[in-house]
């Protein structure tokens, strides 16, 4: 672990970052080791590619400043991000958001459609509000807004458990939303987004 | 399940009325009477998309301030929802989701915050902005803003309060006023706007929502 942290402060320092970046570049590289050659995520590390820009730089500075602070956040990313300047982060956040991002569809397809009843309409009944009003109807999101669309199942039910135990509760709704979702709930919108397509450049 | 669920919500919304303090229950609308803590509840929803104290958010859509804004706008804004005078799918699940009994002390809350404006109106022409809201636009057959929204824009009754309004949601709510607003025709208030809209151009929109989204 501390020879972990310590290779990726020296990685973060090193990094030159004059004009964009290729997929080859250091920076792009210390990122998709986790995250997927691609950056369409691989296992508990979320997709990044078609990710919102402005998110991305949003969550990189959350990370170096321990805003964002639940657990895998705190194992990986706060390192990962401690030592990125801001150029550096521009810059990552420019071509990680320009990648077309592929779904995961690795949700339970029978939940499909109460996950999308949730998204579109939420359950006003129980007080739980319409994911779209936010994250729009095609779950694109919107500047600091993240992209839900595709992003896989495992993550999303962890984010949402997540925030509903109270973790990374600053600035958002979403500790608010995620308290009023049950698991099962949880289970079908998270299987409902795994499936959704979506194209880097749509707004 | 229907049963656990409405013993649930009896149960933490009287929890909630006891302790007198603000709180989440699963209470619904169909599920238990516009109790203290249902109500609570269901204002806690509310400020979930228009901010926690309904100075308005700016999510995919911009979520409009509520705050502060005239109880008779509001309630005749969630029965035009439900009577379909107003598009607005989302908007028509959330109003089929409060009890009408609730709809008084909802409104009373929303009225009753004074936050300040949620600022970050692009720099335009807010001159222009007040000049149209102050005295309108003769040649162009557009009345002065003020006339009806008060010289404060904080409205009356059933016409908005305007100040402090979020930018972004008076540039989107002007430029779909027809095909949102005003679809029962001329007994409804919001079909007065509609010539108005229109012989706005964008840009004075833009100015318009500039200077009144300053106003406290």
């Amino acid at each position: 672990m501390k020879r972990f942290r310590t290779k990726m402060a020296i990685l973060a320092i090193s990094l030159t970052t004059a004009g964009p970046l290729l997929a080859d570049d250091l920076a792009v590289r210390n990122c998709t080791w986790c995250h997927g050659t691609a950056a369409q995520g691989y296992s508990k590390a979320p997709r990044l590619a078609g990710q919102r820009e402005d998110y991305l730089i949003n969550q990189l500075q959350a990370f170096a400043t321990h805003k964002r602070d639940e657990f895998l956040s705190t194992k990986y990313m706060w390192y990962a991000a401690a030592n990125l300047d801001s150029s550096s982060v521009h810059n990552l956040a420019a071509f990680l958001s320009a990648l077309p991002p592929e779904a995961a569809k690795d949700g339970d397809s029978e939940l499909v459609a109460e996950g999308r009843t949730i998204f579109e309409n939420g359950v006003p009944d129980e007080n739980i509000a319409a994911c779209q009003a936010c994250h729009g109807p095609k779950a694109q999101g919107v500047r600091e807004i993240p992209r839900l669309g595709g992003l896989s199942y495992t993550y999303l039910e962890r984010r949402l458990e997540q925030w509903g135990q109270g973790h990374d509760a600053w600035g958002t709704p979403m500790p608010k939303v995620a308290r009023s979702l049950s698991p099962n709930q949880i289970a079908a919108l998270a299987s409902y987004l795994s499936f959704v397509e979506g194209e880097s450049s749509e707004k | 399940m229907k049963a656990v669920r409405l013993r649930v919500a009896l149960t933490s919304a009287l929890a909630i009325f006891l302790a007198s303090a603000p709180g989440q229950t699963q209470a619904g609308a169909q599920d238990a009477p516009a109790t203290a803590g249902a109500t609570e509840a269901k204002f806690e929803y509310c400020t979930t998309c228009h901010g926690p104290s309904a100075q308005g958010f700016r999510g995919f859509y911009t979520m409009p301030r509520l705050a502060g804004q005239q109880p008779q706008y509001i309630e005749n804004q969630l029965r035009a929802f439900l009577e379909r005078r107003r598009l607005n799918p989302v908007m028509a699940n959330v109003a089929h989701g409060i009890a009408p009994e609730m709809i008084p002390a909802l409104v009373a809350r929303m009225s009753a915050l004074n936050p300040p404006p949620f600022g970050g109106a692009p720099n335009g022409d807010i001159a222009l902005g007040k000049e149209i809201y102050t005295n309108g636009l003769p040649d162009q057959n557009v009345p002065a803003c003020s006339a009806c929204h008060g010289p404060d824009a904080k409205g009356q009754r059933e016409i908005p309060r305007l100040a402090g309004q979020l930018y972004w949601y008076m540039v989107f709510t002007l430029s779909i006023w027809s095909t949102e607003r005003g679809q029962g025709g001329r007994q409804d208030i919001s079909w007065i706007m509609r010539p108005t809209v229109a012989n706005l151009t964008p840009k004075q929109v833009e100015a318009l929502a500039e200077y009144v989204s300053a106003l406290r």
